[in-house]
């Protein structure tokens, strides 16, 4: 039971990650209407932004926490002004083959200067050790994993569902004309919104990197998976992004503790089973 | 693709079909030239290969607008296919291209039935989790022998008359499979079938509305474009005399996309010029490392911010012709 229940808390450490990336995805999508291929790297940026900031400036994990969400977000949103923008009114799909070839570039210059292994990125001392529930032993770093990204989770819901900002984006995204017409400076808003989708992906970087090492191409292959999440989920719904991200994870956790040998390819089988009975996703509307 | 490909084309007439016969001419006689001229025939090979599986890809994307992010399945599938026949069963090389080719058929009915059911974004996000699926599959079975590859593929007797290990008869065989599969994509492209798809990408709804089931032909374009990438899988096979991961890998299927859009979504001759552009770029840089990811990065944000039309495209926009 033990290794039961530790897989089922790698489960939900990954389930973090997918939330907060698939909730990135979906607020950039709302307003860019751009599938943001370089996710996974921006998330990699986030993880290798705070290893230089332990190793070149001596900054902990816990202004890491926030300095490199800000950092990784400021470079996303020159990305958004300097490329991204010259999109709009193009197909979709050209916005997926632009920041995959931003994702190639990024992961290439990485790749070049720290080839493919892992840089260790200690856990910070506060949150070293761990706790014997009884039923289990908790590393205290994991269990702070997951509570974080929920805390960040729900803030992120409670922006974009419960605040003015929030009703601001909302609407933009149903009609940026008409929001335009009121005085809002929309164009703004959509680069802060693919800062702030970028910037969670920064964070779950961070998150992972005492946990996952700091590799050049630790979000390429995360990315697909968290690709498979957001069609299983639907891009519709805040809330059901969060709770995709999660159960995924969690059902990834269970398979690797009662089929390891499918852990790797569960999430894009249960893809493959959602397109069959319910093609629109399950919380999703169709595009 | 609909917005910026569709303003410039040339409205299909006897001319344009004309030209590109013509272009067809001297492409075939430039790749029977050759040998003569002291090109590396490995690298043309490769490259043609390469071609096939672009054309391919460029028949959904350019004709039925279907973006797919995961085209190197067929490749990887056709070639592990047609590697283990030809290695541990020892069936001879046109047993082998078959199997290779069926495989990969037959992976395309599957994948093909779940990736039509959404359109646009969504089809490039399942096709890509499709093939990463697969990529986990052949990592862990046995038969593709995981990291390591099938190698050492003997290349054997063609209709046991041609004798593949020599080069130059290796050579022409290729050219020969290349030209084959080029054709059906071109008549597919110029038939009923064809106009029904360009309709499917101008204005879906309105197809359905004129009573075609266009689920039905994009799946049948799903198939065949699978279909013929396998066949340049199996072919690729001979050349490379080895069947390994890397030809599964996500990496792949963005080079199949770079080299379409290098050359020119939608149209015809594009994705061969692209296809060679690219393979030229890789052998050149070879040495660079990871640097050559970081070009073919710039190369795709450079041809989506002002170069969407590709080479091909613009030499046709150019000449107002189509090509």
């Amino acid at each position: 039971m033990q290794a039961l229940y530790a897989q089922l808390l790698v489960g939900l450490i990954n389930g973090s990650f997918y939330a907060l990336l698939s909730l990135g995805l979906a607020v950039i999508f709302g307003m860019l209407n751009i599938i943001n291929f370089a996710h996974g790297a921006l998330y990699m940026m986030g993880a290798f932004c705070a290893y230089f900031l332990l190793n070149l400036a001596g900054i902990g994990y816990w202004w890491a926490l926030i300095i490199a969400p800000i950092a990784v977000g400021i470079f996303g949103m020159i990305l958004e002004r300097t490329l991204l923008q010259w999109l709009s009114g193009l197909d979709h799909l050209y916005g997926l083959l632009l920041t995959f070839g931003i994702a190639l570039i990024v992961q290439g210059i990485f790749q070049n200067y720290f080839g493919s292994s892992g840089l260790p990125y200690a856990i910070p001392d506060e949150l070293k050790g761990g706790m014997n529930l009884g039923f289990m032993f908790l590393p205290i770093y994991r269990g702070w994993v997951v509570v974080f990204s929920l805390v960040i989770c729900l803030l992120t819901w409670y922006l974009i569902e419960r605040t003015r900002l929030g009703a601001y984006l909302r609407a933009a995204t149903e009609n940026p004309t008409l929001v335009r017409a009121f005085g809002i400076n929309v164009p703004r808003m959509i680069t802060l919104t693919y800062g702030l989708g970028v910037g969670l992906a920064a964070l779950a970087g961070v998150l992972s990197a005492p946990i996952n090492q700091v590799r050049p191409l630790m979000g390429a292959d995360l990315i697909i998976v968290v690709f498979a999440v957001v069609v299983i989920g639907g891009m519709g719904s805040i809330m059901g992004s969060i709770i995709t991200g999660f159960a995924l994870g969690v059902i990834e956790g269970l398979t690797k503790y009662f089929y390891p040998e499918a852990s790797n390819t569960v999430v894009f089988v249960l893809m493959v089973l959602v397109l069959l009975v319910k093609p629109s996703g399950l919380t999703g509307r169709t595009i | 693709m609909t917005a910026a490909m569709t303003d410039d084309t040339v409205p299909v007439s006897g001319r344009t079909i004309r030209d590109e016969m013509i272009a067809f001419a001297i492409m075939t006689v430039l790749l029977l030239l050759v040998p003569f001229t002291g090109i590396y025939p490995f690298f043309v090979m490769q490259a043609l290969c390469f071609a096939l599986l672009a054309c391919a890809f460029n028949l959904l994307i350019g004709y039925g607008g279907l973006l797919s992010f995961g085209h190197a399945m067929f490749l990887g599938t056709a070639g592990y296919f047609s590697a283990h026949a030809l290695k541990v069963w020892g069936v001879t090389p046109e047993i082998g291209i078959l199997i290779g080719t069926a495989g990969a058929a037959g992976l395309a009915v599957i994948t093909g039935v779940v990736a039509i059911r959404r359109q646009g974004i969504y089809f490039a996000m399942i096709t890509l989790a499709l093939s990463q699926l697969l990529y986990f599959i052949y990592l862990q079975t046995p038969f593709t022998h995981g990291e390591d590859g099938i190698q050492g593929i003997p290349q054997g007797y063609l209709f046991g008359l041609l004798n593949l290990a020599r080069p130059m008869v290796l050579y022409y065989v290729i050219v020969a499979g290349f030209l084959f599969g080029f054709l059906v994509i071109f008549r597919a492209i110029n038939s009923p079938f064809g106009e029904v798809l360009k309709s499917i990408r101008e204005n879906e709804q309105r197809a359905i509305s004129l009573g075609y089931k266009t689920d039905q032909y994009k799946l049948l374009a799903f198939i065949l474009s699978g279909t013929l990438g396998g066949f340049a899988g199996a072919l690729k096979v001979f050349v490379a005399q080895n069947a390994s991961l890397t030809d599964v890998h996500w990496t792949m299927s963005g080079e199949i996309v770079l080299m379409t859009l290098v050359g020119g979504l939608g149209t015809v001759f594009g994705p061969v010029v692209g296809a060679f552009v690219i393979i030229a770029m890789q052998q050149y840089l070879a040495g660079f490392g990871q640097w050559v990811t970081v070009i073919q990065g710039v190369i795709f944000v450079v041809c989506v911010l002002t170069f969407r039309r590709g080479i091909i495209g613009e030499i046709a926009h150019f000449f107002r012709r189509s090509l």
